[in-house]
């Protein structure tokens, strides 16, 4: 396995979409590639901080709403 | 962040821009200060709609959000001026809580104790979540849309997919950059 291929299963972890093969595979790559093993540490940091910061977004219809009653003032 | 500025170092406005790149960002300090959610969207397109009117105001030495933000900030203080001087009161609302099984019920006990964990955590907290939607700005538009669907609105991939009209390699080669883009982003500006 790739140290990409690794990164992108490592990012399926953060979003529980790796299947279990992959996770296997993920594990042992992480065993021996250092640079892989630091950066799912930061990637799981991001993943917790998001989290934290409990993060909340406007729909797609209230976006469409507010720049509909902004263009009409423009 | 890619700024608008004039060749002479000014900011300039551009309000065409104004709900896809600040609505969130806003929406989120709103909603930190003011917990019900359609007040809060009531609050971000009064600010909107204030920028513009004042817009001739703009002298341009702070940044667009920068700007707008102060804006909405004296919207919240316009809210709760509003909410208590209804009904003509002008005492603070502060509840007594005489269920709890504090020792007394001096109000004192019920104002913010600046030393508290859990005061400190949720201050902590709404400017990580400021920082994060900074960060989110950022990056190009595809990859904000691809993160905020997967992290923020928690879309299963084939929904992703089929609404951006991408297949599931491009999605998590979109998540692998914005998710590294954040990282850096957050190191330098959240860490520091």
């Amino acid at each position: 396995m790739t140290c990409d291929e690794a990164r992108i299963i490592c990012h399926k972890t953060q979003y529980k979409d790796a299947s279990v093969w992959e996770i296997l595979k993920l594990k042992f790559h992480l065993l021996v590639c250092n640079a892989c093993a630091s950066f799912s540490r930061k990637n799981t940091k991001l993943t917790t901080l998001c989290e934290e910061a409990a993060l909340r977004n406007l729909s797609d219809k209230d976006k469409f709403r507010m720049k509909k009653i902004l263009e009409e003032e423009i | 962040m890619k700024l608008a500025k004039r060749d002479n170092n000014m900011y300039q406005l551009n309000p065409h821009t104004w709900v896809d790149r600040y609505a969130d960002y806003l929406f989120n300090y709103a909603i930190a200060r003011i917990s019900d959610e359609e007040i809060a969207k009531d609050l971000v397109q009064e600010t909107f709609l204030a920028g513009l009117k004042s817009a001739k105001n703009y002298k341009g030495t702070a940044a667009e959000r920068t700007w707008l933000i102060a804006i909405l900030k004296r919207k919240v203080i316009d809210y709760y001026r509003k909410i208590n001087s209804k009904k003509g009161k002008a005492e603070i609302r502060i509840k007594y809580n005489p269920g709890t099984e504090s020792d007394g019920d001096w109000l004192e006990e019920q104002v913010a104790d600046p030393g508290s964990i859990l005061e400190n955590d949720f201050i902590e907290n709404e400017e990580l979540g400021l920082a994060i939607q900074e960060c989110i700005s950022k990056l190009p538009k595809k990859q904000s849309a691809v993160f905020t669907m997967k992290t923020i609105k928690g879309l299963n991939t084939e929904d992703i997919c089929n609404e951006l009209g991408i297949n599931p390699s491009n999605l998590w080669v979109m998540v692998h950059r914005a998710r590294t883009a954040l990282m850096e982003c957050l190191n330098e500006n959240w860490f520091k």
